[in-house]
């Protein structure tokens, strides 16, 4: 077990590294000289050549790559990822406004999808061949084959528009919540009642479900005892999936609904070319995604004994 | 370490081509997928020329619902929203078909190399791999096509840099299992060099497999391509890309809803034949991974390790990926 913790979090280390490796040639890769851009903004002309020299000095722009990236890096580690070009504001300042809004999005969509994915997952599979279960796999084939922007709109024209239950766009109240997440949700919980479905369909074959059954353990003794027990163990990983779906999902989601969070903020960010924003977003998001795999490696391992002892069957 | 991936047993292509065929002869939703690919195929093909109308001519009427002279109605300008349609078949699914060939063959070298050679190259290449799958793929892709101007071309790139790695992983394991093969080995027993062993035994065994799944990968790639379009960060207008379409439709979506309709619903059935047609495809090259999702992922990381366990890719995990048998 021990040996593999630290494994884990070795790599956990090296992937953090990447992610900031990437991050930092993404503001390198960049078209226009930041220090003239900077310039620009400040003096709203086009700097004269000294001052851009100076500017460059002063940003740190005429060290080497290396050195550049080990000094971004140390910033970056204590949460400063320098000012936004075009809002004057710090970066972590304009992200950390936005994130609890994006997280609020995506808890509400992880915990719809996992209420809608976990229950069609298991009837599906329980009454398998039955109206069921083949509603479900229709379901589970728009939800992978709409795009999440139409699928927005869709539910836009039937909630808003023709029904008038809820509000098409805005942030403010809970309601303005819901349509959002429903859309976010509906990726993830199809993904979840599909690999429930097949999951559970696999252990109910096992012998040892036989046995249960043999011995009078009554279906719901056994879906629980056995089925739903077994069943965590995928989608455990799942959950790290689900993170980059809400992740990327969030940007589109967050662009057709109007909601202010962090994938609006990075759109608009990418529109407006300000690299210090964009990369800023790059790295929170591949932080938490990151952070999420790590936890999802080790409850992995508690879960499943055969990892923590090291022993492959 | 012994290769715990192994591909399909007969990966030869004829046997491949059979169980295909056999596939799609028994299996109805996989016959309705293709059915949908072929319409699809034919649209991208013909479009322009079966396109009633030019795509870009701007007319006075604007915003008409369905009718006689415009099957589907005009748009915001008063273009047609068929010719629109049939023209941007080409674009989506051209890029995308392109998208794919660039990440197969990328992922064809680079998994080759790194399955046959093992040692210092395979360690290199596929720690390359985990970094660029460390970072959700949607949220990569947007950050590279900013990196450029707005432009079919630079979504394309920017979904190749994404793309690639995991390719490279599939070909990677299936090389490494056909390392290992006694038809391989009596090949170097008898004195064929590594060009003539990479060229003749192992490539001929990964690459059938490896384009049939590029082919159905191509439906994920229409939904990111679209995705980024319709953010305004790929075909500029007046291109009529079915992403872009829908961007473009979306201030006249309350009044006129057939504007986003339209583009929306020929994404969504282009992807879902794509995705019937793998699906059913998948389960006739693994039978023991039927009604395992296709892709566990649109956006996220997109393939999870192959069992492999012997790097920093993780434990087994439950066998997803389409060619892991456990």
């Amino acid at each position: 077990m021990t040996r593999y913790v630290v494994e884990r979090v070795a790599w956990l280390l090296v992937s953090l590294l990447s992610v900031s490796v990437i991050t930092f040639g993404l503001g390198v890769l960049a078209p226009g000289d930041p220090a003239e851009v900077v310039l620009e903004h400040r003096l709203n002309q086009p700097p004269p050549r000294e001052q851009v020299l100076a500017q460059r000095r002063l940003m740190g722009l005429d060290r080497p790559l290396t050195a550049q990236y080990l000094h971004w890096l140390a910033a970056a580690s204590h949460g400063d990822l320098g000012h936004s070009w075009l809002k004057g504001l710090r970066v972590s300042t304009a992200l950390g406004e936005r994130i609890p809004r994006t997280a609020a999005l995506a808890a509400a969509a992880a915990v719809l999808a996992v209420l809608i994915g976990l229950p069609a997952g298991i009837l599906a599979a329980v009454r398998r061949g039955s109206i069921a279960d083949h509603l479900c796999r229709v379901g589970a084939l728009l939800a992978a084959s709409v795009p999440a922007y139409f699928a927005a709109y869709v539910l836009i024209l039937m909630f808003a528009v023709r029904l008038h239950l809820l509000p098409a766009f805005g942030f403010g109240s809970a309601s303005n919540l819901v349509l959002p997440a429903v859309t976010l949700a509906l990726g993830p919980a199809a993904v979840l009642a599909r690999l429930t479905r097949s999951t559970v369909l696999e252990t109910l074959g096992e012998d040892y479900v036989r046995t249960a059954r043999a011995k009078g353990a009554g279906t719901v003794a056994v879906l629980i005892g056995h089925a739903l027990r077994n069943a965590m163990v995928p989608l455990l990983t799942v959950i790290g999936l689900l993170l980059g779906h809400l992740l990327g999902g969030s940007l589109v989601v967050e662009y057709v609904f109007a909601w202010p969070g962090m994938g609006d903020l990075a759109i608009s960010a990418v529109h407006a070319r300000d690299y210090p924003l964009i990369q800023g977003f790059v790295l929170f998001a591949g932080a938490v995604y990151v952070v999420v795999n790590f936890a999802v490696d080790l409850g992995y391992a508690w879960l499943d004994p055969r990892i923590r002892t090291g022993r492959r069957s | 370490m012994p290769a715990r991936v192994d591909p399909l047993p007969d990966a030869g292509s004829g046997q491949l081509g059979r169980l295909i065929l056999r596939r799609l002869a028994t299996d109805r939703t996989a016959r309705v997928g293709l059915a949908l690919v072929v319409v699809c195929a034919v649209a991208a093909l013909l479009g322009p020329t079966l396109a009633p109308s030019d795509p870009l001519a701007i007319s006075t009427d604007r915003l008409h619902g369905p009718e006689l002279h415009h099957l589907l109605g005009t748009d915001g300008l008063g273009r047609d929203l068929l010719s629109r349609l049939l023209h941007g078949a080409r674009l989506t699914l051209g890029s995308a078909t392109i998208a794919a060939a660039l990440v197969t063959v990328i992922g064809l070298v680079i998994g080759t190399v790194a399955g046959y050679a093992g040692g210092l190259a395979d360690t290199v290449l596929m720690r390359l791999v985990d970094v660029v799958l460390a970072i959700p793929g949607l949220v990569l892709a947007l950050a590279v096509a900013g990196l450029f101007t707005p432009s079919l071309l630079s979504v394309m790139l920017a979904l190749v840099t994404v793309w690639w790695a995991g390719s490279a992983r599939t070909v990677r394991s299936l090389a490494l299992s056909l390392r290992e093969r006694p038809f391989v080995e009596a090949a170097r027993a008898t004195g064929a060099g590594q060009w003539r062993v990479v060229t003749r035994h192992i490539l001929p065994g990964v690459i059938s497999p490896v384009v049939v799944l590029a082919t159905l990968e191509i439906g994920q790639l229409v939904l990111v391509i679209s995705s980024l379009s319709f953010l305004g960060l790929g075909a500029p207008p007046p291109t009529p890309e079915w992403g872009a379409m829908l961007n473009d439709g979306r201030v006249y979506f309350l009044s006129n809803p057939h504007v986003v309709l339209v583009p929306g619903l020929a994404i969504s059935v282009a992807v879902a034949g794509f995705n019937l047609l793998g699906d059913g495809i998948r389960d006739a090259l693994d039978p023991r991974l039927a009604s395992v999702p296709a892709r566990p992922s649109w956006f996220g990381r997109r393939h999870r390790a192959p069992a492999t366990g012997d790097g920093p890719t993780g434990p087994r995990r439950p066998d997803r990926h389409r060619f892991t048998r456990s």
